[in-house]
């Protein structure tokens, strides 16, 4: 835990064996991108060898996707072979590899099996931003405003803890489409307030006007609340927990016999308790978006999830690996913008102290 | 976990664990009774989308087969398939997570990196690649893909654990005594860290059932006509517009299970953890 005083500078800081000299903060972040770099080959290896470790050829799946009933046995082995071109199939699997390795690091995800001359960057790049709308404010506020909660739970205790500590605790373990189900049912199906799911009315042509966006906001409501009070919950049961802990230190003890105003006790006990709430969230957001996708299917929000299910049912191969990719993509950024922000508060970092497993 | 059980456990931990063991009872029991034997569950002898009634007590699906009859049999292969999943990612987790924490060095490195890896790499990206691939999926092969791709928490605990451990006098002695590593993992480590491994066991079983749900939902789960899971209820479901038309007996009950299943599991764990963490109970 870092100390308010901010720890001793260690010996050794600044210092890269090569002899260059970084500052603590510029270091770690060389060190973590190094790291992100290396995951997302790795990400892009799993993608190419994953598929590849089943039973099923990916040309015979691109065919059973086709509707081969009306073409004569010449024309099948034609479609076969071009396909077999089209996706280097004819080649030495490593040699597969390096094509497919150097292709997707320049960002071309290949061609769609089913709607074969689409690329499916293009498919997919229409589906990216509705799935970032429903991914990013809402973990960004749910998170805020789940650390404030906690923070004050365990501060204040008494009855405001005693009612909403349980309801947090019940919210936090839902399975975001479970509690997507449940909106549904209430909102939709008995209430009524919602006359159309999806992410906007089939009635409107996406476009850049406000009244589209009125329409989009109305549509974003249910979504964003199966997912809101999900990651709330559970940070706010967290973030208690850690606040509890700290108000139990030597430091809160000090800073109350010296009288010091509650408000700037409570700050402490936020910023010290925030850097593992801000690690918590790193090791959780692949668990999060996972749970967004899978929540899409069930408001027929037209994302990344959606776009995942059908692309399962029609066998899609190739789409299915540039959604696989493009949601690891998505995961490792998100990943890599909370260690900044690590970097940027943690004190330990910026006096180069030498990185740890930290909670 | 000695230590524990000598002491009574916390009323909140007897209560999620009574709760749990009641409704893995009924699953595990229920096809028995109900509604005559496993083979006429799949039975589409009903009129399609018909309400609870006397007959059919959760009322039919789609295909006129009879919704309670499919849940108990749904949520006791969902229970096997998390059980399983759970224990295969519990072993895999303390194995690396305990060498990792204990050899230290180069060893530690690599098995830290693949575990860091695992970890920001999201396991549905993961398990949908494979599970695409594979043309018959069983239940054990289910929870084979998701016990192997859900240890990386189990496995980073236990490491940091184990590291705090291995500077003990008592791990030393071992040591001079000429005890291997994995006897010493074994005896010495493994006691001090019995409770988490079971809390961590408790948290994989919740996730495995998650998985398969999540897994289902993007038509990836079991294959097969006459086999059926909370998560396949689910997709049926979704897919036959039940969901969309309000049609809440065939979609509330997996949904119902799979959340107070998760809860409860949930519940069992916070509850354990306040057991072990003095601090964390109320003043």
């Amino acid at each position: 835990m870092g100390t308010d005083s901010g720890p001793p500078r260690h010996p050794a800081a600044g210092q890269l064996s090569m002899g260059l000299r970084l500052t603590g903060r510029q270091r770690y972040f060389l060190v973590r991108l190094s790291w992100y770099l290396l995951a997302l080959i790795a990400a892009v290896t799993l993608t190419f060898l994953l598929p590849r470790l089943g039973s099923t050829s990916p040309v015979d799946s691109v065919l059973a996707s086709l509707n081969t009933a009306g073409m004569s046995a010449a024309e099948v082995a034609e479609t076969r072979a071009e396909f077999t071109r089209a996706f280097h199939l004819d080649e030495p699997v490593w040699r597969q590899y390096l094509i497919y390795l150097g292709r997707t690091l320049t960002g071309d995800l290949g061609f769609s099996a089913v709607s074969y001359p689409n690329r499916c960057w293009e498919m997919v790049s229409e589906k990216l931003p509705w799935s970032l709308l429903l991914i990013l404010p809402t973990i960004v506020l749910a998170w805020i405003l789940g650390n404030i909660l906690g923070t004050l739970a365990a501060y204040k205790r008494g009855v405001f803890d005693r009612l909403l500590f349980p309801l947090a605790q019940f919210v936090g373990s839902i399975p975001f489409f479970c509690f997507g189900l449940l909106l549904v049912f209430v909102f939709y199906s008995q209430l009524a307030w919602v006359d159309e799911l999806g992410a906007y009315s089939a009635a409107v042509e996406p476009s850049f006007s406000l009244s589209f966006a009125a329409d989009v906001a109305a549509h974003y409501f249910l979504p964003f609340a199966s997912i809101f009070f999900i990651v709330l919950g559970g940070q706010a049961v967290g973030m208690r927990s850690l606040c509890i802990y700290e108000l139990d230190t030597d430091y809160v003890r000090y800073a109350k016999a010296l009288g010091i105003v509650e408000r700037k006790i409570v700050y402490y006990v936020f910023r010290n308790a925030i850097l593992p709430q801000l690690t918590g969230l790193a090791l959780i957001l692949g668990t999060m978006i996972g749970g967004t996708l899978i929540t899409e299917i069930i408001f027929s929000y037209p994302g990344l999830g959606t776009m995942m299910l059908r692309a399962i049912t029609t066998n899609d191969y190739p789409l299915i690996q540039a959604i696989a990719l493009l949601v690891a993509l998505i995961v490792l950024a998100l990943n890599f913008a909370v260690d900044l922000a690590i970097g940027l508060l943690d004190p330990r970092i910026k006096a180069g102290e030498p990185i740890g497993d930290r909670r | 976990m000695r230590r524990l059980l000598s002491n009574r456990l916390p009323p909140r931990t007897v209560v999620a664990l009574a709760a749990l063991l009641l409704l893995i009872g009924i699953a595990a029991a229920g096809p028995w009774f109900y509604p005559l034997g496993s083979t006429e569950i799949f039975e589409m002898s009903r009129a399609p989308f018909t309400p609870p009634s006397a007959v059919a007590p959760l009322g039919t699906n789609a295909l006129g087969q009879d919704v309670l009859g499919l849940l108990l049999l749904g949520a006791r292969t969902s229970f096997a398939i998390g059980i399983l999943a759970g224990l295969i990612a519990t072993v895999i987790g303390v194995l690396i997570g305990m060498v990792a924490g204990f050899k230290g060095g180069l060893l530690d490195n690599a098995l830290s990196a693949l575990t860091n890896l695992l970890i920001v790499v999201p396991q549905l990206v993961i398990l949908v690649l494979i599970c695409n691939s594979v043309a018959h999926r069983s239940y054990a092969l289910l929870a084979a893909f998701v016990g192997t791709t859900s240890w990386a928490w189990v496995a980073r605990a236990l490491r940091a654990q184990t590291a705090s451990l291995r500077h003990r006098d008592h791990i030393a002695l071992a040591r001079l005594n000429g005890l291997s590593t994995f006897a010493i993992l074994r005896k010495h480590i493994l006691p001090y860290v019995l409770s988490y491994v079971f809390m961590a066991f408790v948290m994989q079983l919740g996730a495995g059932i998650f998985a398969e749900s999540a897994l289902s939902m993007l038509g990836l789960g079991l294959s097969g006509t006459e086999v059926i899971s909370l998560g396949t209820m689910l997709h049926q479901a979704v897919e036959s517009g039940a969901f969309t038309d309000g049609l809440w007996w065939v979609f509330l009950p997996p949904t119902v299970v799979i959340t107070v299943t998760v809860y409860l599991l949930y519940l069992l764990n916070t509850s354990l953890e306040q057991a072990f963490n003095p601090r964390l109970r109320r003043h």
